[in-house]
């Protein structure tokens, strides 16, 4: 292999992967562009309801308590907490896939042990905040916040809340479940026996795009 | 199943053996949240900035974090051109998508606005109405 000529090297003319990736994390990168699109497609129905609408809860008022807090008045501090559990299953994860690179077994383990009791930290963070807002009443077809404007809010609020925090919820438990499996792999010898530590990658990928997620999930329903 | 995967040939990857740039990543990541929160606690308790101009700061941070985890958590700033040009070109569809509709939205609360029991309807001004001429 020449890497001299990288720049001009005819990528389409055979003999080379275009891409430079396996066939696997190319598929990877397409599956992830249509969840994309799902995503996207959920937050864009979101903010076009929201668009026309007269009034809109107040995030700040609905998402104000903390687990063990009572009835202080703490705006943001638990869904920064579930943002900042998350950044962190994600380092953790991107540790992992560098220690695949180096072949190190133990700590490509020790790393995905880390991401795994990340994402159930996440999920058992995400299960109180909903239980919490059930028993204030809210739920898909109920929603118990008034507007900004104090008139009456349509059940568009909660019913999207749920939908879309629900539909992250899914893909970060079965992310969870895949890293496990990954991880029982790394455990049996599979990888150490192929010979590279792609598949965690693989995983990795799926890992970040569901951080990447959430980050829009945090911005559209908490900030703005 | 491993036969198929050896038998591409790819380019060698030099992989980094320190992982400074992961941390990097992460104070950057950290930083900028923490700097989200902050803002929206000073809107919260000093009404600093007006709404609008907060939620645009808001993106723009929310499109920051994005890039820092596409580009070096999940490698793409350092796959090959080919491949990122294929998986970020399809993405462009998302600015005629959130143009189109949210201002669909908006046009529909006008509508609202407008035909809402009680508001009040002006005549429709017909010009020139005497002068049409009849047929």
């Amino acid at each position: 292999m020449d890497t001299a000529v990288t720049a001009k090297k005819k990528w389409w003319a055979g003999g080379y992967s275009p891409f430079n990736v396996n066939y696997g994390k190319l598929m990877m990168w397409y599956f992830l562009i249509s969840d994309a699109f799902t995503f996207g497609a959920l937050l864009i129905s979101y903010g076009t309801i929201r668009f026309s609408s007269t009034s809109w809860p107040d995030p700040n008022e609905v998402f104000r308590s903390f687990p063990g807090m009572g009835h202080a008045n703490l705006p943001l501090m638990f869904v920064s907490l579930m943002t900042f559990i998350l950044i962190m299953s994600s380092v953790t994860m991107v540790l992992a896939v560098h220690a695949g690179h180096h072949r190190d077994k133990k700590a490509v383990a020790k790393w995905m042990i880390f991401t795994i009791i990340g994402g159930i930290a996440f999920l058992s963070c995400q299960a109180w905040e909903w239980t919490h807002l059930y028993h204030e009443g809210a739920w898909w077809g109920r929603n118990p916040f008034v507007n900004v404007d104090g008139t009456a809010a349509t059940t568009n609020f909660t019913n999207f809340f749920f939908t879309i925090t629900g539909f992250h919820g899914l893909h970060v438990t079965s992310g969870v479940i895949i890293n496990i499996i990954i991880l029982i792999n790394v455990l049996k010898g599979t990888y150490e026996h192929r010979g590279h530590y792609e598949m965690v990658e693989k995983v990795g990928l799926y890992w970040h795009f569901v951080d990447l997620v959430w980050v829009f999930v945090f911005t559209c329903f908490y900030l703005l | 199943m491993e036969h198929t995967q050896s038998a591409e040939v790819l380019e060698p990857v030099h992989h980094d053996s320190s992982t400074s740039v992961i941390w990097q990543t992460f104070w950057i990541l950290l930083a900028i949240t923490v700097g989200e929160v902050g803002l929206a606690f000073l809107h919260l308790e000093y009404g600093f900035m007006p709404r609008m101009f907060l939620n645009g700061i808001f993106i723009i941070l929310t499109l920051f974090k994005a890039f820092y985890i596409v580009a070096r958590f999940m490698h793409l700033g350092s796959e090959i051109r080919n491949l990122i040009m294929t998986v970020l070109m399809p993405l462009l569809l998302f600015v005629w998508f959130i143009i189109a509709f949210l201002y669909e939205g908006h046009s529909w609360k006008n509508l609202r606005k407008d035909l809402a029991p009680g508001t009040k309807v002006e005549a429709p001004k017909v010009p020139n109405a005497e002068h049409e001429p009849h047929h």
